[in-house]
């Protein structure tokens, strides 16, 4: 090896503790991003492939019923490639020891088939045998909840006919990835299930013999989505249809969409922040170590070394650290990647995950790494090329230091010597100050993403369902129903109290805006569903006219006062014209909302509703539940507490994993940011302190000078930091906003305290490995050496 | 006062380095600092040259102006055909490279590089160099090659300076106070290999001194005052390392 080379390997193992810590934070950057970008890689390979292998279909119709011969007319739609009838049914499940009500899609399959479109993947088990009408495929999920295996039997009751139905196999969709009851908003697998059955049973068991109510479609190349939509629509208006969607509307694919876009979001915040810490860090020790090396620098050149070969002499140093950090990163970020994609997987329900670590990412990662190193070390290294070795063989001049403002104020005398040696320092260097203040408060900050992510979904849930939507069960009635059979429910033990609702899908138009959702008539003075305004107080629903979850008013561009035009896509799909009474604060969906009897008569009926609201008394709650299956009527029983509670479990493990990496992170940061500064200002106040040393300071009164000065950056950085963390949690939730879900910005105590606690610790530990570098601080070496 | 060109004596051989009205002015914030004001010198081939003079009457900066170092503010450098003050920054780092060697006042050793890699740092970028360790014997560190400058007296450290300097077996040595740090009897040894190069290899050599006992061992003497030659004294009779004392 070259002299010269040696020299750098050296000079890095000297150097270790701090190239580490620089490594460690580009480690953070480099993993975080591979982490995100495989991570998206693999969800969107997967969802490609498992859509494309099991011919998930690109548009969705549901509607009463129609005679198959309308397949023709369908098929002539200009555009359509392949059609798949189905029949659909919304029921009510039994699983043997589990009280709760259950619900479940059973979905119609073709004999002996995994479906044209949508077609089921087999985990394991068989096809349906011909004849036997009680054998069911189960999604995998929800057997897994149960713990159901093939052979198992559970009851369902279709058409209010109770049947027990024999387990042949374990199966999943591609249309149920994101696996969620009607109604719901958040995925509960012990209490909803998707089951597939032969079509013939099926169809008999709901009079749909040559008949079906669900229709799915796939597209020819280059054909319109939109146009097929309309012209579908227009076929099945005469059969009860409630308006075609586009697979990019369709809940599970729009879920996942949703998911993709967060982590795109996260693929490009976090890496950012990384990168721009690191390049300030090694711009920082690159430096101070070319001017203690200003010297050497000088005799090189006076030897004949060019100042290119200063320049790469140098920038080998920074490669050096970045590799380190490359390569960690890597390994860090492949690890993360894998764990994250599992973690999807289990968050969702996917057959199988395709792990992508495209070479793409794995050079974007070191290309943006060693860009970001060069950039930041450029000017540096640039001087110590550019450095006229005359000048540098004469040791750098004394640093210039002024009496700091304060003391210009005539303040000093409240000022110890010591304390006024830091403040000048700070001073002396305003910019590198506000940089080391600033990289300390970015820790602070990313710290902050973890604990509010938590926080969010606990204030969205309790704003939601302790709030605004306060029963204890939802039950869905198979068609809309008189008022009166609210009764029935009220008269069952242990109901306390039921309230009816009417709810329509729609489409909302407000000029060239337009949006489908459903119109829900609620009670006025309701007790378990209210509308809440901005700041959470309840609303009281007005004579006439809608209000809007306020989401769906920015979407629609409208204002209380404008007319809304609502065309509902149900029953006699009338169309009319609403005003737009005021806007209500929602974090889950978006939705209309207005009086159930101004419901009613626009929809020209008489006083039905589509399903009750129930507070039940939870002593009773299981007779509850045995009621609520026995009545024909009633197609399914959300309990969306229990779906809450599931999705917290699942969800659990993802924050957990997030706010762990998130915390890991922000420690990198910080103690990269105060130690690194901790051992730069050590190295060029060396002499000093030792001098002070030598003078009879004692270790503590010269730890004070070097330390006081980290303490009080630190000190600043922290507010600094909270509201950087505020900032970034601001933006992390407007970009998360969707119509699916809203953050909410909310950040508890908790998550300040953390953030700062985790700083002053690192730095401490920065401190403490510094305390123990002054215990070596060399009094003779600065006796003995010139300067 | 008119200027004077102070040549040599013997006028048929080759000169090196010609210097012609050279200044140089350091701008100190509001004030100027005149280090050279105003140079004529010859210098030539094979010649061992001293440079008496006090501190801070520029000898140093002449010293760098000659090594391509500095450029002067003012004035011409010749070196053989090849004027340093118009040259290139490429030009300037190819002339320090192949044709001079530097010993400097402050030492500048690579502190993470052991006396051997400090002179291999320098014999790895030139032509048909010493060996390292050839270098080192010649100053006498044979044994201590392979430590740090840390693990060296200063008077070692400046002997891995002067054998990082011949080690190139360059064309002119330029050494600033070699022995500075060194006793007489070390400081002799240095010396002797300072004038084995200078005979062996016919390298011009310029030495900085304090030590007016080594001027007896030059060819010239040339002393400095204020930024301006003020004596140039030829020895008729130079004598060995051996017999010089202080
Ligand atoms: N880079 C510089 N900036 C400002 N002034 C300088 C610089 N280099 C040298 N000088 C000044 O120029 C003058 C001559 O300096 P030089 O180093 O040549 O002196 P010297 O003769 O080598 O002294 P010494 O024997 O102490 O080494 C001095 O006054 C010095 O302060
Ligand atoms: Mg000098």
């Amino acid at each position: 090896m070259r002299a010269i080379d040696k020299k750098l390997w050296r000079e890095l193992w000297n150097m270790r503790m701090q190239a580490l810590a620089i490594a460690m934070v580009i480690v953070s950057g480099v993993s975080i991003y591979i982490m995100s970008l495989s991570t998206l890689d693999s969800l969107y390979e997967t969802r490609g492939n498992y859509y494309r292998n099991n011919h998930f279909a690109q548009v969705f119709a549901s509607l009463k019923r129609a005679p198959l011969s309308l397949v023709k007319r369908i098929a002539e739609i200009p555009g359509v490639n392949k059609i798949e009838t189905r029949v659909v049914a919304y029921v009510n499940l039994d699983v043997q020891g589990f009280a709760d009500p259950v619900s479940g899609h059973l979905l119609s399959l073709p004999d002996n088939s995994h479906g044209l479109l949508n077609q089921v993947y087999m985990r394991n088990g068989r096809l349906f045998e011909p004849g036997r009408d009680n054998e069911i495929l189960l999604s995998e999920e929800f057997a897994n909840a149960h713990n159901l295996q093939t052979g198992d039997k559970i009851r369902a009751t279709i058409n209010g006919r109770r049947k027990t139905l024999t387990i042949v196999g374990i199966a999943l969709s591609p249309e149920y990835i994101y696996q969620i009851a009607p109604g719901a908003m958040f995925p509960d697998y012990l209490r909803y299930g998707v089951l597939w059955m032969a079509r013939k049973p099926l169809a008999s068991a709901y009079d749909m013999d040559g008949a079906f109510n669900d229709v799915t479609l796939t597209l020819s190349q280059g054909s319109n989505a939109q146009d097929v939509i309309d012209r579908l629509d227009d076929i099945l208006k005469a059969y009860g249809g409630t308006g075609a969607i586009a697979r990019k509307d369709q809940l599970s694919n729009r879920f996942l969409s949703e998911e993709l876009k967060q982590q795109q979001t996260i693929a490009t915040v976090f890496p950012v922040i990384f990168f721009a810490v690191a390049a300030f860090l090694l711009n920082v020790v690159i430096s101070r170590l070319i001017s203690l090396e200003r010297e050497q620098i000088a005799g090189l050149k006076a030897f004949g070394y060019s100042n290119l070969a200063v320049g790469i002499h140098y920038t080998k140093l920074v490669l050096m650290i970045v590799a380190i950090g490359i390569v960690g990163g890597i390994a860090a970020g492949v690890w993360m990647g894998q764990g994250m994609s599992n973690i999807y997987m289990k968050l969702y329900s996917f057959p199988y995950m395709i792990y992508v670590l495209k070479p793409g990412v794995i050079v974007s990662a070191s290309a943006i790494s060693v860009v970001v190193a060069i950039l930041g070390t450029l000017y540096a290294v640039r001087n110590a090329a550019r450095l006229p070795p005359a000048q540098a063989l004469r040791p750098e001049p004394p640093a210039i230091y002024h009496a700091t403002l304060i003391e210009r104020m005539g303040l000093q005398r409240w000022f110890s010597q010591p304390t006024r040696m830091i403040l000048r320092h700070i001073e002396r260097r305003p910019f590198k100050s506000l940089l080391t203040t600033l990289g300390i408060s970015m820790a602070c900050g990313i710290m902050m993403i973890g604990g509010f992510q938590e926080g969010a979904i606990d204030t969205m849930v309790d704003v939601q369902y302790g709030m605004s939507q306060r029963e204890d069960l939802m039950a869905i009635y198979t068609e809309p129903t008189s008022m009166r059979s609210l009764y029935s429910l009220r008269n069952l033990h242990g109901v306390e109290h039921a309230e009816g609702f009417r709810v329509v899908p729609a489409r909302l138009e407000f000029q060239h805006r337009d949006y489908r959702t459903s119109v829900h008539g609620i009670e006025t003075d309701g007790e378990l569903m209210r509308l809440l305004d901005e700041d959470l107080n309840v609303i009281r629903l007005p004579e006439r006219g809608v209000i809007l979850t306020d989401y769906l008013a920015e979407i629609l561009h409208i204002k209380p006062g404008d007319s809304l035009t609502i065309e509902v896509l149900e029953g006699h799909r009338v169309t009319v014209q609403v005003v737009v009474a005021g806007t209500t604060k929602q974090y889950l969906g978006v939705n209309a909302y207005m009086r159930r009897d101004a419901l009613n008569r626009l929809l020209k009926e008489g006083n039905a509703i589509s399903g009750a609201l129930l507070r039940v008394d939870e002593g009773h709650r299981r007779e509850v539940y045995a009621e609520l299956k026995e009545m024909p009527r009633i197609a399914g029983v959300v309990d969306q507490k229990s779906a809450i509670q599931a999705f917290y479990d699942t969800l659990a493990e993802t924050v957990l994993f997030f706010t762990f990496i998130s915390t890991l992170l922000g420690a990198t940061i910080s103690f990269g940011v105060v130690y690194n500064s901790m051992r730069i200002a050590l190295s060029e106040r060396n002499r000093e302190l030792a001098s002070l040393r030598v003078l009879g300071f004692s270790r503590g009164e010269v730890a004070y000078i070097l330390l006081g000065e980290l303490a009080l950056l630190t000190i600043i950085a922290i507010p600094v930091g909270l509201l950087i963390g505020y900032g970034l949690c601001a933006y992390l939730a407007f970009r998360f906003d969707t119509d699916l879900y809203r953050i909410p910005l909310v950040l508890g105590i908790n998550v300040y305290a953390f953030a700062a606690l985790v700083v002053i610790m690192s730095a401490l530990v920065s401190a403490i490995m510094i305390w123990r570098n002054l215990a070596h601080l060399d009094m003779v070496a600065v006796l003995k050496s010139k300067e | 006062m008119a200027k004077e060109h102070y040549t040599h004596e013997r006028l048929d051989e080759q000169v090196v380095f010609h210097v012609h009205g050279v200044t140089k002015t350091y701008q100190m914030g509001e004030v100027q600092v005149h280090a050279l004001r105003g140079v004529d010198l010859d210098l030539y081939r094979g010649e061992f040259t001293v440079l008496l003079g006090a501190s801070g009457s520029g000898k140093s900066t002449l010293l760098n102006i000659l090594g391509g170092l500095d450029t002067p503010s003012e004035g011409h450098v010749l070196y053989g055909e090849r004027d340093l003050t118009r040259a290139s920054e490429a030009e300037l780092t190819e002339y320090r490279r192949y044709h001079v060697g530097f010993v400097f006042q402050f030492y500048n050793l690579i502190p993470s590089l052991t006396a051997r890699e400090n002179v291999a740092v320098v014999t790895e970028i030139s032509r048909a160099p010493m060996q390292p360790e050839e270098a080192l014997q010649l100053v006498g560190l044979a044994e201590r090659m392979d430590h740090f400058p840390a693990q060296l007296s200063g008077g070692e450290q400046q002997r891995v300076a002067i054998a990082r300097a011949i080690a190139k077996k360059p064309d002119v040595l330029l050494c600033d106070e070699p022995t500075g740090a060194l006793d007489s009897a070390t400081g002799i040894v240095v010396l002797e290999a300072l004038q084995r190069v200078n005979e062996e290899l016919g390298t011009s050599t310029v030495v900085i001194t304090h030590n007016a006992a080594i001027a007896q061992m030059a060819n010239r003497v040339i002393h400095l005052a204020d930024g301006k030659i003020s004596e140039v004294h030829t020895n008729k009779t130079r004598l060995q390392p051996a017999q010089l004392s202080w």
